[in-house]
C-alpha cells in the first residue's frame, strides 16, 4: 500500500505543484480518511445486505416469504429499515447512566468495525497489514464485550444487566479456545500478519495449501475456532446474552432507534468478520484457483475467492441460527471449559508435534510423496 | 479468604415478558441465575367469567367458554354443553357427537401444535414454532369453512352443534390428516431429536406422580409424570368409549427423568398421533342424521347440581354448575388445567435456572385466560 | 371403586355426628360435614386405603344466602371414584379450616375462593387475593355484591346518559 500511496502522492504533486509544499502527514491523513470511509461504506453495505439475506433465508426456512416489498425481492428493505430507525425516537431510560448508555453502542460498533481494517480482502487489497494483525483483531473485538457490559449496566434494567453479565462471561471464556485455535493457525503459518498467513497457505490448485489440510489437528482447530467465534458473536445456539425468551432482549432491552440499530449492524458485520477470519486462518484467505498476487486480475479473483468463502460462512451462521435451540448458561460454560479448551490445547500441541515430524507439508503432499 | 458476598436479587418477570405465554407475572428472587423463589402473580386477564355465567342464560354462556381457552375453544364449548346436557338430561344425536369429537380432536392438534412450538421457541429455536403455526393454519382453514371462525369457534350447542359440515369437508379433513401425519416426523427431526433441545429438557424439573396428583396436575402434565389417566378413557363421555386410541404417558424419554419437561413435551407429541387416529375413526363411521337435539327455547334445568369433567388439551376442565330451576345458573365454578399447572410452578422452579423456568412454563403449557378466567 | 353410598357410609361410621347431611341422590352425591372437623374428615378420605381420595379437583365457594358453602370436589386415581364434600359457614363470619396441608392443590383453590367468595380458610399459609388486585373491595361472587363505582380513580360505571345499561335481562330475553 505504501508504494501505491507514494506513487499517488507523486502524481498529485506533479499535477498540482502547490501541493508539494504541504507536509507528508497531510497526505497520509487524507489517505487514512479515504481508506477508512471506503471501509466503513463497504462494511455497512455488507452488514445491511446481510440483514436482508438473513431475513430472506430465515423466511425461506420458516415456510414464509420474508421482506419482499421494497425493491426487487425486497432488496432495499435494509435501507428502508435503516432510514426508519434514523427517524425513530431515541429513548434514554430515566434511571440510566446516560453517558455510558449513549456510548455503549458506539463501542460495540467500533470494536466490530476496527477489525475490518486488517482483513486481507485480497493480495494487495487491504487497508493495513499489521505485523501483529491477528492479535489486533482479537484485541479490538474485545471492545465489544466492554460495550455490551457498559450498555447492559447503564440501562438501569435488571434484564439488561443479566444479558451483559452473561455476555462478558461467555465472551471472556470463549476467547480462550478461540485464542488457542488461532495459535494453531499461527504456528502453521509462522506469522501473525494476516497477509503473511494467507501467503503461507499457497499450494497446489490454490486449495491444498490451506491450513486445515496441513494437519488433522488443524482441521479440528478450525471447528473449535468456528464454534468459539459463533459464541463470541452471540449467535444462536450461544445467543444467551440476548436470549429473547429468557431475558426479554438482554443487554439491548432498553435501546431504541439508531442506537439499537448500531448493535444490530455490529452483529451482522460480525457475521462477515467471523467468516473472514475463519477463512484467513484456515481456509487460505484469498488463495484459490487462478488467484495470483502478482497480476491485477489474479488479485481480483483472489478477492472473489475471499468474498465467496466468507459469504459461505455467513450462510452457515444464518442456517445454524434458524435451526438450533439455545444452550443453557451452565451448558455453555461446560462446553467451553470441559470440551473446547482441552481440545484446543491438544490441537495446538498436536500441530506442533506434527510440524516437527513432517514439516509443514500438507496431507496431500504426504499421501503423494510419503513422509 | 471469606467467600464473596452475594445478594438475592428481586426480578420482575412479566406481565409483558416474551415467554410468559400471555399475561402472567412472576416475582423472581434469584441468586445469580438460580431461582430462589418464583411467585406467580395471576389475574391480569380476570374477566369474572363465573360471575357472568350467573347473569346469562345457559345457551348464552357458550361464546364465553371460547374465551376460556382460546387455543382450544371447541373443547371448552363441549365441556359447557356436556355439563348442561347432563344437568338437563339431554340426549345428543350421534352425528353431532361425531362432529364434536372430530372438531375437538382437530382443536386438540391445533392446541398441542402451539404448545410444542412455543416450547421450542422458548428454547430459542424459532423455526419449529413457525412450522407448527403453518400446520395449525390448515386446521384454522378447516374450522373457518365449518363455522366461520378461526379462533373462537362457538361451535357446540347444548344438545348438538351449530352447523353441519359443508359438502366435501370430511374429505378435506382426511386430506389434512394425510398431509399432517408425516409432518409430525418432520417436526421431530427438526427439533425433538435435537441434542441441545433434549439436553435442555430431559432432566429439568421432574414432577413425580405423587406430586403431580397432590398439586392437581391434569392432562398431558399428569400423564407426563407417568400416570396413565385420561378422562376420555377412564370417565368416558361422548362417543369416546367406541373409539380406539392409546393414552401416551411419560417414561423418561431419552434417558431423562420421569416427569421431566421433556416427558411432558413428548406426551403432547404422541397425543398428536392419537388424535389423528381418533379423527380417522370418526370420519369412517360418522352417521347421517340430526345435528341438534330438541332443546326447549328457554332452558330451565331442574333444580340440581353437576360436576362434569372433560379432557381438554390442557387437561381436565370441570364445570361445577348449580341450577335453581331458573334460566340462568345459580353458580358456575370452572376448574381448568392451567390453574393447577400454574400453582405448581412456584414449588417446581426452586433451584432451577431462569432458562429452566421458561422451559417449565412452556412444558406445563400454561395459558393465561384459562388461569384467570 | 366404591359407590357413593359406601363412601358416605364409611365416613359416617368414622365420624358419626360430624356429618350433618347426606345426599346420595342426584348427580352429585355429597356429604355436608361440620366445619370444625373438616380436616379430620379430609385426612381420613385421603389416607383410608379403601377411599384414597388423592386428588382434589377443585374447591368451589357457593353463596347460599344465610350461609356460604365451600364445596370440595374429590377424585381418587387409585380407585377411580369421585365424591364431594361440603362445608357450611355462617355468612357474617365465614371461616373454614384449610385443607392445604392435606392436598397442596387446595392452596390456590382456597385462595381463589377467599378472593371471589370471601370464605376465610383458617390456617392457610398464604391467604391473600389471587385473581383480583390486593386492594380490591368485596368478594364479587357473593349474590349481594355491589359493583364498585370506581377503582383507583378509574370509573367502572358507564355513563348512563350516553350508554344506558340495558341490563342482563334485556340483553338475553
Amino acid at each position: 500500500m505504501k508504494e501505491l500511496l507514494d506513487q499517488l502522492i507523486a502524481l498529485a504533486v506533479e499535477k498540482v505543484p502547490l501541493l508539494g509544499q504541504a507536509p507528508d502527514w497531510v497526505f497520509y491523513l487524507l489517505w487514512m480518511l479515504v481508506a477508512g470511509a471506503a471501509l466503513l461504506v463497504y462494511a455497512s453495505l455488507i452488514a445491511g445486505i446481510t440483514s436482508w439475506v438473513e431475513r430472506r433465508i430465515a423466511g425461506r426456512m420458516q415456510a414464509r416469504i420474508g421482506p419482499n416489498r421494497v425493491g426487487p425481492r425486497g432488496f432495499f428493505q435494509w435501507i428502508a429499515d435503516g432510514l426508519k430507525s434514523l427517524f425513530k425516537e431515541d429513548v434514554t431510560p430515566a434511571n440510566a447512566d446516560k453517558p455510558l448508555f449513549r456510548l455503549a453502542p458506539y463501542l460495540v460498533f467500533t470494536g466490530m468495525f476496527g477489525a475490518w481494517a486488517v482483513l486481507p480482502y485480497s493480495a494487495r487489497l487491504y487497508a493495513a497489514d499489521l505485523n501483529v494483525g491477528i492479535l489486533y483483531v482479537m484485541a479490538i473485538t474485545s471492545l465489544v464485550v466492554i460495550g455490551i457490559l457498559m450498555g447492559g449496566w447503564a440501562s438501569g434494567n435488571k434484564w439488561g444487566l443479566f444479558g451483559a453479565l452473561r455476555s462478558s462471561a461467555q465472551i471472556v471464556s470463549y476467547e480462550v479456545p478461540a485464542g488457542l485455535a488461532i495459535a494453531t493457525a499461527v504456528a502453521l503459518s509462522g506469522s501473525l500478519s494476516l497477509q503473511e498467513m494467507v501467503r503461507a497457505q499457497a499450494g497446489p490448485l490454490g486449495i491444498l495449501g490451506w491450513n486445515i489440510f496441513k494437519s488433522p489437528f488443524a482441521l479440528v482447530a478450525f471447528f473449535v475456532y468456528f464454534i468459539a467465534a459463533v459464541a463470541e458473536g452471540n449467535r444462536t445456539p450461544f445467543d444467551l446474552p440476548e436470549a429473547e425468551s429468557e431475558l426479554v432482549a438482554g443487554y439491548n432491552t432498553e435501546y431504541s432507534g439508531m442506537r439499537f440499530v448500531f448493535f444490530f449492524f455490529a452483529e451482522w458485520a460480525n457475521l462477515f468478520l467471523i467468516g473472514a477470519v475463519s477463512t484467513t486462518l484456515f481456509l487460505g484467505g484469498w488463495q484459490g484457483p487462478l488467484a495470483n498476487p502478482d497480476t491485477w486480475w489474479g488479485v481480483m479473483i483472489g478477492a472473489g475467492w475471499f468474498f465467496l468463502k466468507a459469504c459461505f460462512f455467513v450462510f452457515v451462521l444464518i442456517w445454524i441460527r434458524w435451526t438450533l435451540p439455545r444452550l443453557r448458561v451452565d451448558q455453555l460454560m461446560a462446553m467451553c471449559w470441559k470440551y473446547l479448551v482441552p481440545i484446543a490445547f491438544v490441537c495446538l500441541i498436536g500441530t506442533m508435534l506434527w510440524m516437527s515430524v513432517f514439516g509443514d507439508r500438507a496431507f496431500f503432499g504426504l499421501v503423494a510423496v510419503g513422509p | 479468604m471469606s467467600p464473596l458476598q452475594t445478594d438475592i436479587w428481586t426480578l420482575n418477570m412479566g406481565p409483558q415478558h416474551p415467554s410468559t405465554h400471555g399475561v402472567i407475572r412472576f416475582v423472581l428472587k434469584t441468586d445469580g441465575e438460580i431461582i430462589a423463589d418464583a411467585d406467580p402473580d395471576v389475574g391480569f386477564l380476570h374477566r369474572g367469567l363465573e360471575k357472568i355465567a350467573e347473569l346469562v342464560p345457559y345457551p348464552s354462556f357458550m361464546p364465553y367458554t371460547d374465551r376460556l381457552d382460546y387455543l382450544a375453544a371447541i373443547n371448552m364449548n363441549w365441556a359447557w354443553a356436556l355439563s348442561i346436557e347432563r344437568l338437563a338430561g339431554i340426549e345428543v344425536p350421534p352425528r353431532a357427537e361425531h362432529l364434536r369429537v372430530i372438531t375437538a380432536e382437530l382443536n386438540r392438534i391445533a392446541s398441542h401444535l402451539i404448545s410444542v412450538g412455543a416450547l421450542a421457541s422458548d428454547m430459542g429455536a424459532f423455526t419449529p414454532f413457525v412450522h407448527a403455526l403453518r400446520d395449525r393454519e390448515r386446521i384454522n382453514d378447516l374450522f373457518e369453512e365449518l363455522c366461520g371462525a378461526r379462533l373462537t369457534f362457538n361451535y357446540c350447542r347444548i344438545g348438538g352443534v351449530s352447523l353441519d359440515a359443508p359438502p366435501g369437508w370430511f374429505d378435506r379433513v382426511r386430506g389434512f390428516l394425510d398431509y399432517y401425519e408425516p409432518m409430525i416426523d418432520v417436526f421431530n427431526r427438526l427439533i425433538t431429536d435435537n441434542k441441545i433441545f433434549v439436553e435442555r429438557l430431559r432432566r429439568v424439573a421432574p414432577v413425580s406422580a405423587e406430586m403431580a396428583i397432590a398439586y392437581g396436575l391434569v392432562g398431558p402434565n399428569l400423564r407426563g409424570s407417568g400416570v396413565k389417566f385420561d378422562l376420555r378413557k377412564d370417565e368416558p363421555y361422548g362417543i369416546y368409549p367406541q373409539l380406539e386410541f392409546e393414552v401416551p404417558v411419560g417414561r423418561g424419554y431419552r434417558d431423562g427423568v420421569l416427569g421431566s419437561c421433556f416427558d411432558r413435551y413428548m406426551v403432547r407429541i404422541e397425543e398428536l398421533r392419537q388424535s389423528i387416529r381418533i379423527i380417522r375413526q370418526c370420519l369412517d363411521r360418522i352417521p347421517e342424521g340430526e345435528i341438534q337435539a330438541k332443546v326447549p327455547k328457554v332452558l330451565r334445568p331442574a333444580k340440581g347440581e353437576v360436576y362434569c369433567r372433560t379432557e381438554a388439551p390442557r387437561g381436565e376442565v370441570g364445570f361445577y354448575v348449580i341450577s335453581n330451576g331458573e334460566k340462568t345458573p345459580a353458580r358456575v365454578k370452572i376448574r381448568t388445567g392451567s390453574w393447577s399447572a400454574m400453582s405448581i410452578i412456584r414449588e417446581l422452579s426452586k433451584g432451577w435456572m431462569i432458562a429452566d423456568l421458561v422451559a417449565i412454563i412452556g412444558s406445563l403449557d400454561v395459558i393465561a385466560p384459562e388461569v384467570d378466567r | 371403586m366404591a359407590t357413593p353410598a359406601e363412601i358416605a357410609e364409611r365416613v359416617q361410621a368414622q365420624f358419626g355426628t360430624a356429618v350433618l347431611e347426606t345426599v346420595l341422590e342426584g348427580r352429585l352425591p355429597h356429604l355436608v360435614v361440620e366445619a370444625g372437623r373438616l380436616q379430620e374428615v379430609c385426612a381420613f378420605l385421603r389416607e383410608s386405603p379403601e377411599l384414597k381420595f388423592d386428588f382434589l379437583s377443585a374447591v368451589a365457594g357457593v353463596d347460599l344466602g344465610e350461609q356460604l358453602q365451600a364445596v370440595y370436589l374429590l377424585y381418587s386415581y387409585a380407585h377411580h371414584h369421585a365424591f364431594t364434600l361440603k362445608v357450611n359457614a355462617p355468612r357474617d363470619n365465614p371461616v373454614v379450616p384449610t385443607v392445604s396441608g392435606i392436598w397442596p392443590a387446595a392452596d390456590w383453590h382456597e385462595r381463589e375462593t377467599f378472593d371471589l367468595m370471601g370464605i376465610r380458610f383458617s390456617g392457610h399459609p398464604d391467604l391473600r387475593r389471587i385473581l383480583l388486585p390486593e386492594d380490591w373491595v368485596g368478594h364479587p361472587l357473593r349474590k349481594d355484591y355491589k359493583y364498585p363505582e370506581s377503582y383507583d380513580g378509574i370509573t367502572l360505571r358507564r355513563d348512563e346518559e350516553d350508554w344506558p345499561d340495558p341490563g342482563a335481562e334485556a340483553l338475553y330475553k
